[in-house]
């Protein structure tokens, strides 16, 4: 009924089944990254995305989620390892929203959205369209002329998504998107991107420290231990979609959470057997 | 995810920015001022004509009126000339303290050859430097100009530098994401997160540009341009006219609070969108 965990590292026959949602797109081997400090942010990292997938990274503060990001989206470079994609990349097939909205003060909400596009070399009336399309979807359509410091944090949140969204990313990576939000707006939120992903079936990369926002979202959550980081476990959820908002009070989504929550506590203690 | 639950924007859009404050909080902070000064140049009056005291030792303020008015033909040219100093002074040190801010941001080994120097013109006090320039530069306004210049550049050119560095990191990483160029980085990203901080040291520059145009003046006394506010200061001093003197420094005075607004009126309206600093707190 639920879905399984392996808490070995390697999980290469684990994935056919999600696999099925499409093509591999993402294909991590080996990565690790070692800071100029001689930090080992990430060592030995194997991942591989499908297109489709709502993949969670999930894993205790300071154990590599964001790097893992970073070096996805090749503003980090590993120091052993590949990160290889099924197809070439050009600028704006990555978007990536960050903890903090990240927005730039001295532009409009629709400046900020347009920015990628501006970036990429776009010209000014396809990008409109584009950019009033991508509010449109996070719902802030009628604030594309209000600056950042009118919004409220959980509209700069959505901004910052509909930013990330406007290029038509081939994957999406979110790094602890609605973290520093309070927890209403936060469960508004997930059930929004939630449902968007439902709609428009876009690959994404989730960075969470949260059991419940992963097992809500994802399609299958990878643990992370850290010192150094590395995927200890690897967990599907097979629960049924579109999930609203009272699949948080099933049984299965409780069993679900309590699941992730032990691996997550299984992943913690092999730190400290580690260090 | 269609409708917009935070409320009515065009409410938002009315939200009060520094230009628009409540007007009678306008009104105060202009009458509050002035109110003060009403009393303190009644009571001085007061006291200068109950105690006799001789316009030498004391003028009174009806007195200074008057020799404003009296001396306009020399003090009003002085006006004009002081404040060409100080307004070439200024951008003088705007074009060359933003000017080199930019070079040090692009090149390391610009800052790293350029800056100690920077630094030694700006700890070097001008009282000491201004008599040297005064010596080899032979044009005397532009002698008095570039003393000027000197205490305005570098508060142009440290908060400008500091500006250029303050890039928010996160915003960095999003500009080589979508693969930015320098120019676009510089244009769209480090210059405005700059702004703020550049104006910061105009509004301190402008200050600096008419006390260094005085200082000059002083020093190079009656050797000197000979024409400048801070001259007619001097020369009214010599010739023990006290009242004259009170007229030219409350020209200079009133000068330094022109550049004050002017500079400020200019950061506020650059700023007044989005920045802290030109915003009003609402309760
Ligand atoms: N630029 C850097 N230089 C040196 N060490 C770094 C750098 N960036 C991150 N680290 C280290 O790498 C490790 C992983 O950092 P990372 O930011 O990826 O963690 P995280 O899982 O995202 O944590 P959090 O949940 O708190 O955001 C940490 O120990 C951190 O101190
Ligand atoms: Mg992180």
């Amino acid at each position: 009924m639920s879905g399984e965990a392996k808490t070995s590292p390697r999980f290469s026959e684990t994935t056919d089944r999600h696999r099925q949602r499409g093509a591999e797109l993402l294909r991590i081997e080996k990565v690790s990254k070692v800071f100029a400090d001689g930090t080992v942010a990430v060592e030995g990292f194997d991942l591989s995305v499908a297109r489709g997938e709502f993949v969670s990274l999930l894993g205790p503060s300071g154990c590599g989620k964001s790097t893992v990001l970073r070096l996805i989206a090749g503003l980090l470079r590993p120091t052993r390892g590949t990160v290889r994609f099924a197809q070439p990349l050009a600028p704006g097939d990555i978007g990536f929203v960050f903890q903090e909205p990240t927005l730039m003060p001295w532009a409009t909400v629709a400046d900020n959205v347009a920015l990628p596009l501006r970036l990429c070399g776009f010209d000014g009336r396809r990008a409109g369209a584009a950019v009033a399309e991508a509010l449109a979807l996070v719902g802030l359509s009628s604030f594309a002329r209000a600056y950042p410091h009118q919004l409220s944090g959980g509209m700069k949140m959505r901004v910052s998504l509909a930013r990330a969204l406007v290029t038509r990313p081939t994957l999406l990576l979110m790094d602890e998107p609605f973290a520093a939000l309070d927890e209403i707006t936060r469960l508004r939120l997930d059930d929004e991107l939630a449902r968007l992903w439902q709609a428009h079936g876009w690959t994404v990369l989730f960075v969470t420290h949260s059991v419940f926002e992963s097992v809500y979202l994802s399609t299958r959550i990878v643990v992370m231990a850290a010192r150094p980081g590395r995927p200890v476990a690897e967990i599907a959820v097979d629960a049924p979609r579109p999930r609203e908002e009272d699949f948080r009070d099933s049984p299965l989504y409780g069993a679900l959470c309590r699941e992730v929550s032990a691996a997550l506590h299984r992943a913690m203690a092999s730190r400290g057997a580690e260090t | 995810m269609t409708s917009p639950r935070e409320g009515d924007p065009s409410g938002r859009a009315k939200e009060p920015r520094a230009g628009d404050r409540a007007p009678a909080e306008r009104a105060f902070r202009v009458l509050a001022p002035l109110l003060v000064a009403l009393f303190v140049l009644a009571g001085w009056e007061v006291v200068v004509r109950l105690r006799d005291i001789p316009p030498y030792i004391l003028p009174a303020p009806s007195r200074i009126a008057s020799e404003l008015v009296r001396s306009w033909d020399v003090l009003g040219p002085s006006l004009l000339v002081t404040v060409r100093i100080a307004a070439l002074a200024l951008l003088a040190a705007v074009v060359s303290g933003a000017g080199l801010a930019l070079l040090c941001s692009l090149s390391k080994w610009i800052e790293l050859s350029l800056l100690p120097y920077a630094v030694t013109l700006q700890v070097t006090p001008i009282v000491s430097v201004a008599p040297l320039v005064l010596v080899y530069v032979d044009d005397p306004l532009a002698a008095v100009v570039f003393c000027a210049w000197i205490v305005a550049f570098f508060p142009i050119l440290a908060n400008t530098m500091s500006g250029l560095a303050a890039v928010d990191h996160n915003l960095r990483d999003l500009f080589e994401l979508y693969g930015a160029s320098r120019w676009q980085q510089l244009w769209l990203l480090r210059l405005p997160t700059a702004l703020p901080y550049f104006l910061a040291g105009l509004r301190i520059a402008g200050g600096l540009a008419l006390i260094g145009a005085v200082v000059a003046e002083y020093v190079a006394g009656t050797a000197g341009a000979g024409t400048g506010l801070a001259f007619r200061v001097l020369e009214a001093q010599y010739r023990l006219n006290i009242p004259r003197m009170f007229a030219g420094l409350f020209l200079l005075a009133l000068t330094g609070i022109g550049i004050y607004c002017g500079t400020s009126l200019l950061s506020r309206l650059l700023l007044r969108n989005w920045h802290e600093s030109a915003r009003v707190r609402e309760r």
